[in-house]
């Protein structure tokens, strides 16, 4: 995934580069190798394929579900060359990610134009990258001339307040807190209300990261957007659930479980500037109908991107791959 | 943890009961089986392939040596040995001799590095009886070392910042004479999170590592990892050779497929197992008792030692015996839930009793659950709570009355004990063998663990 900015430019060659020596390995290399001297897709290529979506974390299921659409059409259309299968696979991935009728955002739009303020609650378990994500979003926003607040309601871990703090100075908008330990259903609720009396755009409330789990801390997170709720009706405008692109199938779990808890809006898949593929989204985006909004690729102010369909089933397979 | 990777290799030995012998074509579903449920519990796709290829040559190879054992309870067997092997045969400790000791904590962003090297300092301390100083080298993160900072203040270990200094291999220099000069013993040098494809950053720590020549490199993996594992554990290892792995946030109901890739591709020990966010939950990592546990045997000895430091061992004799001879009351249910009160969160509690991982799967527990049961419990005269066969229909109705809890809550939570009681009962006469998996393995098993103990 190099294309993917912040890592471009640094290629110099030294004795460490050994150790993060990388293959370059095409989805087609790697058929072309598996496919030698044959013209159709047969077992041995539908193998390969599944080798390719599950290392990308796709899992059993979309993978199964993904395959018998090839198989599908290999049965439909009998005659299916190599070449070809590229494209449909494609298509068909892109068709799974879609087939909830979501497009792509366009741009970083406000999750409702028509209100004001948005408030956007964003949520996630533990180091998926929450606060980085807000403080890139905001930069978006705010260079879009809105007015922009974060709201700092993870009060819990240590010095969260202070990152979000920071966040809020590098991105030149309004930061609201109460200070750590306080309650976060109330830092939520005030953080409404500031942006409406101080006529935001939009609001970004952070919270703390937390295990799907934990029974009481996903009631809290409950509880906080009710709080939104009451501090502005129909608020939030969007739930956001940070999903980390390292993590593996239990991502499908965070979002069964952060859906029930706060009606999950949208996903932000981070870290997909590493080696992670995170096509773990794919089967949540069909499985949830949540459409997937940004993705992290660095941790830049500008390490943020939309989401395109097209553009992440390409780097699933025409990615690097580390090692053998 | 491990529930559903239980769950899908019960199923697949389930397919092999009443076979007579293992053969190539009787194993092979449980085989597809069991590499299906490692690669849904993110073990990566190769090394299920690999480590299910070596399962079927052991059970194959043993098909005329041990006749007498049932299929399924060989399978089993063969599975818990290959797993053990796999995680890693024997407990490693961590090496932190030296004056002062130096231990490099490196990782993934979000992994749990910080909170881990506060976790370790406060093992370090209240364990071992040494006095860390946790020094600050994450320079890049907004408030990273301020997070440290808290960390440190809460687990009472020394703290060394630079805030105005940006290399993080001269601010780990001068924590360690720091160290040396304040009478700290062992020094933890928190890094920033890096990816294994940035090479500036990879750089970085391998200078870090360099300069202070640690006595233990610890490589922080989430135990959520999917199948990027391998790749990241492998470059890490590749760049600072670290010795060994600590597994964050295992308190969640991940597979934690990732544990077994990453030992079976860089081979290096899991030492740490960090299982919440205070300070006090970090084990040290067992790879018999983790395979045990990946075969829905349940975590029994875990449970048994974080019973006993809480745990009024008279209380616990009384029980057991009470148990044994199926005596177990409500009296003693009330007794149990004030002590497992005191030993915190329940949930990670109870998937530590061999089967109830499965049982728990889709249950939300939260410890005020105990107050629906305790307020029916106080409803019970004496007699009926030390003679739970007393209790009939117009007993019942009376309970219902006092608790305030309807007729079927009533009936529902009464037979819930019983079948709580018989288990209990049951696995005190197996000795923690495993519940349901047929004797055999389960006798081998623990005059194994019995030999161990030994030792």
């Amino acid at each position: 995934m190099s294309f993917f900015g912040k890592f471009f430019n640094k290629k110099k060659k030294e004795d460490l580069d050994k150790g993060l020596e990388k293959t370059k390995t095409s989805f087609l290399n790697k058929l072309s190798k598996a496919v030698a001297g044959k013209a159709t897709v047969d077992e041995e290529v539908l193998d390969e394929l599944e080798n390719i979506l599950i290392t990308s974390d796709v899992g059993l299921d979309t993978t199964v579900k993904i395959i018998e659409r090839i198989e599908g059409r290999v049965a439909k259309d009998k005659y299916l060359n190599i070449s070809e299968l590229n494209s449909i696979l494609k298509d068909e991935i892109v068709q799974l990610l879609g087939e909830n009728n979501i497009q792509d955002l366009e741009d970083y739009i406000l999750p409702n134009p028509d209100v004001k303020p948005n408030i956007i609650l964003v949520v996630g378990v533990n180091g998926v990258g929450k606060t980085t994500t807000i403080g890139k979003l905001a930069h978006q926003y705010k260079s879009q001339g809105k007015k922009v607040v974060l709201g700092a309601a993870d009060t819990f871990r240590a010095a969260a307040v202070d990152q979000l703090k920071i966040w809020a100075e590098r991105v030149g908008c309004d930061f609201y807190s109460k200070g750590m330990n306080t309650d976060p259903a109330a830092v939520a609720y005030e953080t409404t209300q500031y942006a409406i009396q101080n006529n935001c755009d939009v609001a970004i409330i952070d919270t703390a990261g937390r295990l799907h789990t934990k029974v009481n801390l996903m009631k809290e997170l409950s509880k906080i957007k009710r709080s939104v709720d009451k501090a502005m009706p129909g608020a939030p405008h969007d739930v956001m659930l940070v999903l980390d692109a390292t993590t593996g199938q239990n991502a499908i779990e965070q979002a069964t479980h952060f859906t029930n808890a706060t009606q999950v809006s949208s996903l932000a898949l981070t870290k997909l500037d590493g080696t992670a593929k995170g096509g773990v989204v794919i089967g949540i985006s069909d499985q949830f109908k949540i459409p997937i909004k940004y993705i992290g690729v660095g941790e830049g102010i500008d390490h943020l991107q939309v989401f395109n369909k097209k553009a992440f089933v390409e780097s699933l397979f025409e990615g690097e791959v580390v090692g053998n | 943890m491990f529930d559903n990777l239980s769950d899908r290799l019960e199923g697949a030995f389930k397919t092999l009961k009443g076979e007579g012998k293992l053969t190539e074509i009787n194993i092979a579903q449980s085989v597809k089986e069991i590499r299906r449920a490692l690669v849904a519990a993110d073990v990566n796709y190769q090394i299920a392939k690999d480590f299910t290829n070596r399962v079927k040559d052991k059970a194959l190879g043993q098909e005329n040596i041990l006749k007498s054992i049932k299929p399924g309870e060989l399978m089993v067997k063969i599975v818990m040995d290959e797993l053990t092997e796999l995680m890693g045969g024997q407990t490693a400790g961590i090496n932190i001799k030296g004056d002062p000791g130096v231990v490099l904590v490196a990782g993934l962003q979000g992994s749990g590095k910080t909170t881990f090297s506060g976790k370790l300092a406060h093992f370090l301390i209240t364990q071992r009886k040494k006095k860390p100083l946790l020094v600050a080298c994450d320079v890049y993160r907004p408030a990273a070392i301020n997070q440290l900072g808290v960390i440190a203040e809460q687990v009472k270990a020394g703290f060394y910042k630079e805030p105005e200094n940006k290399n993080p291999v001269e601010i780990a220099l001068s924590g360690i004479a720091f160290a040396k000069e304040n009478g700290y013993d062992v020094v933890i040098v928190d890094t920033a999170g890096r990816l294994s494809i940035d090479e500036a950053m990879m750089k970085e720590i391998s200078a870090i590592k360099n300069a202070i020549s640690p006595n233990e490199t610890l490589f922080v993996v989430d135990a959520m990892t999917g199948q990027d594992a391998v790749n990241t554990a492998k470059a890490f290892n590749e760049v600072i050779n670290y010795d060994g792995v600590v597994l964050t946030k295992m308190d969640g109901d991940t597979r934690g497929g990732a544990a077994l890739s990453v030992k079976y591709t860089v081979g290096k020990p899991i030492k740490f197992v960090s299982m919440g966010e205070k300070m006090d939950t970090l084990d040290i990592f067992h790879p018999d008792r983790m395979a045990q546990r990946i075969l829905g045997m349940g975590d029994i000895i875990s449970l048994v030692e974080k019973a006993q430091s809480q745990f009024d061992e008279e209380e616990a004799k009384r029980l057991e015996k009470k148990i044994r001879k199926n005596k177990f009351d409500f009296n003693d249910f009330l007794s149990q839930i004030g002590q497992i009160r005191k030993m915190g969160d329940l949930k990670s509690l109870i998937k530590m009793i061999p089967g109830m991982g499965k049982m728990m799967k889709n249950i939300d527990i939260d410890n005020s659950a105990f107050d629906k049961i305790e307020s029916i419990i106080f409803s019970m005269t004496p007699l009926e709570r030390s003679n739970p066969e007393l209790i009939n229909t117009s007993r019942k109705k009376r309970i219902a009355r006092g608790s305030g809890k309807s007729m079927e809550e009533i009936n529902r939570f009464i037979k819930d004990f019983e079948q709580m009681r018989k288990m209990m009962h049951k696995f005190t006469k197996m000795e923690g063998g495993p519940g349901g998996m047929g004797g055999g393995a389960g006798r081998r098993i623990k005059r194994r663990r019995k030999s161990k103990f030994r030792r």
